[in-house]
């Protein structure tokens, strides 16, 4: 079998695998799994964000906690004001998630697309660092800014609705989330297959050789940063209202770190790496988490077994190494 | 508002450059010499903080502690080059990042297991208490010391830099990395003095801040950004930018956040003028940040012309 079909049945496994379980868990009545399966799933959307930017396009964003956190108060403020019925800059607050969806991505996008700006004037380490310092930037303005509870976070006292569903509900809430994930990974293929996605790779591979190609590396660039920036804020909208909460500690920088080592540990711009990778953190912190509490020694330790000699993460040690511009 | 009280804040900014610039002298060098980006640099700070407290606490003496957290964070930063650093310099960036955040991890949790969830405390020497007369303005005996210290290592390592043979073998990394190698310098031994020697000086950071605030777990990697921001505004490999982005930094932040908030203060209410004072406040650096890049994306000292 080659390493292409290998790849996809990977794929369908992991896909029915994120499913199975919770679906189990729904019939035997245990609502921890459900909502632990939900929060792989939107860790994964947030993943697949960064996998635009850091897959396909080799953009190294150490700053994308800061989208999730956007989206997070996004989903936050519109909720505290429908709760409390006042206005936000002569908008009135909402509960429902459709329009803040819509207006994290939007948010989200235009910051992207500020900081995009900025920092793809450098490369390189340069990169690493300006994404790094903007998003805490942007942490140290949720710490310092009163309004909506500072350090204190700001709490989503009822989960906001979607049309059909009763999110409250841990499966509607999960069923949500999948779709949801589904979607993204559409977006992602089809962006991969498209021609902006090959102009965006080969960027990656040869700047100069896309530029003589008549490519102009700054814009792709920025657009996928954006698009990157879009989706991860709509993951963050929907980790807040999973957790009903939202903190500057969504943009911390080691959020940003667990969000690449999760790329790293599926496999860096594999179609289900963010899925892989997700399950994978959240399973080795709920497994050695209730060993020992100093579980992050142990992460410390296999991610850096990961990077030194297993390169191509998870699925790129069960698929094989494929593709190597893929 | 007086004279006296803005005086004190300069000072402040100054001595929090200068600490700044003990951390981002030795990651602008290990960035210059062997193109490495080490985000484990914050926990050799913690590190070095930790060994203090703990030599300073058991035997009562500051300096000993002091020499403990240098010699410790050096041990550790040459051991972790040995083991690890090692095999990412023909590594991309992305590795890099991971293999040494995989290290922040690692070292975070080890020092928690060892000295314990809490925090420990660290006395400022009985010598550096209290405060001397400025004129006008009573400051701090220790932060003043700090200021002293601070300039006394940047000159120490300008002249280890521009007139040791060490120094000339750094150099000579910095510009051609096979060269040298090639001209029958042991590149490798040259590699893990350079990162002892950052490791070293950002655990004497640790260590002289340590005793004015509390030595706790994760107390690297704030000001292992800050000297992020110093360095990118300095120009990445340059000792000079270093210094200049470390005082810059140093004196926008603290000023910043004296300030705005008296600044807001004089059209709004005062807790209004507080909150939003001190939010913007704690972006100034950043927007400094992308100033700079705006203007010089290269830093205000490229190191490479």
């Amino acid at each position: 079998m080659d390493s292409t079909r290998k790849e996809w049945l990977l794929n369908a496994l992991i896909a029915g695998a994120l499913f199975a379980v919770p679906l189990w868990a729904w019939l035997a009545n245990e609502p921890f799994i459900i909502t632990l399966a939900t929060r792989i799933a939107i860790l994964a959307i947030a993943a697949v964000g960064l996998n635009i930017a850091l897959g396909l396009g080799g953009m190294v964003s150490f700053g994308h906690a800061l989208y999730l956190g956007l989206g997070g108060y996004v989903a936050g403020i519109a909720a505290h004001h429908a709760f409390h019925g006042t206005e936000v800059l002569g908008l009135p607050g909402t509960n429902q998630m459709l329009p803040i969806w819509a207006l994290a991505m939007v948010l989200s996008g235009l910051v992207a697309g500020v900081v995009g700006a900025l920092s793809l004037r450098t490369s390189g380490i340069f990169f690493i660092m300006i994404t790094l310092a903007f998003a805490q930037m942007g942490f140290f303005f949720a710490l310092s800014w009163p309004a909506y509870g500072g350090e204190d976070g700001l709490p989503i006292f009822v989960r906001n609705q979607f049309p059909g569903l009763n999110t409250a509900r841990p499966w509607d809430m999960f069923l949500l989330a999948y779709a949801v994930l589904m979607l993204c990974l559409l977006a992602f293929a089809g962006l991969r297959a498209a021609r902006f996605g090959a102009a965006l790779m080969a960027i990656r591979q040869n700047p100069d050789r896309a530029a003589a190609l008549g490519i102009s590396p700054f814009g792709i660039k920025l657009v996928g940063f954006v698009l990157s920036g879009m989706i991860t804020g709509l993951a963050g909208a929907m980790m807040a209202d999973l957790t009903r909460f939202v903190s500057p500690a969504m943009m911390a920088w080691t959020v940003s770190g667990e969000l690449i080592v999760i790329i790293i540990l599926g496999g860096v711009g594999r179609l289900f790496g963010p899925v892989a990778g997700a399950a994978i953190l959240v399973g080795f912190e709920v497994f050695f988490g209730g060993l020992t509490e100093h579980w992050k020694l142990w992460l410390g330790l296999v991610l850096l077994g990961v990077v030194l000699f297993a390169r191509g993460g998870l699925i790129g040690l069960l698929a094989g190494r494929v593709r190597h511009g893929g | 508002m007086t004279l006296a009280l803005v005086l004190e804040q300069l000072l402040n900014g100054v001595q929090f450059g200068l600490m700044l610039f003990l951390m981002s002298a030795g990651l602008t060098l290990v960035f210059g010499v062997m193109g490495l980006i080490n985000l484990a640099h914050g926990s050799l700070y913690m590190i070095g903080a930790f060994l203090c407290a703990a030599v300073a606490g058991a035997s009562g003496n500051f300096w000993l502690g002091l020499m403990a957290g240098i010699a410790a964070a050096a041990a550790a930063g040459a051991l972790i080059e040995m083991v690890v650093i090692r095999r990412l310099y023909a590594r991309d960036h992305l590795d890099q990042v991971l293999a040494t955040f995989a290290l922040i991890l690692i070292l975070s949790e080890g020092v928690r297991m060892v000295f314990g969830p809490f925090p420990l405390y660290l006395n400022v020497p009985s010598a550096l208490r209290g405060t001397v007369s400025l004129g006008i303005v009573d400051y701090s005996l220790y932060r003043l010391a700090l200021i002293g210290f601070g300039l006394a290592v940047a000159l120490g390592l300008w002249a280890l830099i521009s007139k040791t043979r060490l120094g000339i073998r750094i150099r000579a990394g910095e510009s051609d990395r096979e060269m040298i190698a090639a001209l029958g310098v042991n590149i490798r031994a040259l590699y893990t003095i350079v990162f002892a020697l950052g490791a070293g000086l950002a655990g004497l950071a640790g260590a002289l801040v340590g005793a004015i605030q509390s030595v706790q777990v994760g107390m690297g990697e704030p000001v292992l950004i800050l000297a992020f921001v110093v360095i990118v505004i300095g120009g990445i490999g340059s000792i000079r930018g270093a210094m200049v982005g470390a005082l810059l930094v140093g004196v926008i932040d603290t000023m910043g956040r004296f300030l705005l908030p008296r600044f807001f203060a004089t059209f709004m209410d005062t807790s209004q003028a507080m909150g939003v004072g001190a939010a913007l406040a704690s972006m100034l650096i950043y927007l400094l940040m992308a100033l700079v890049l705006i203007f010089r994306p290269k830093g205000l000292f490229p190191a490479h012309g």
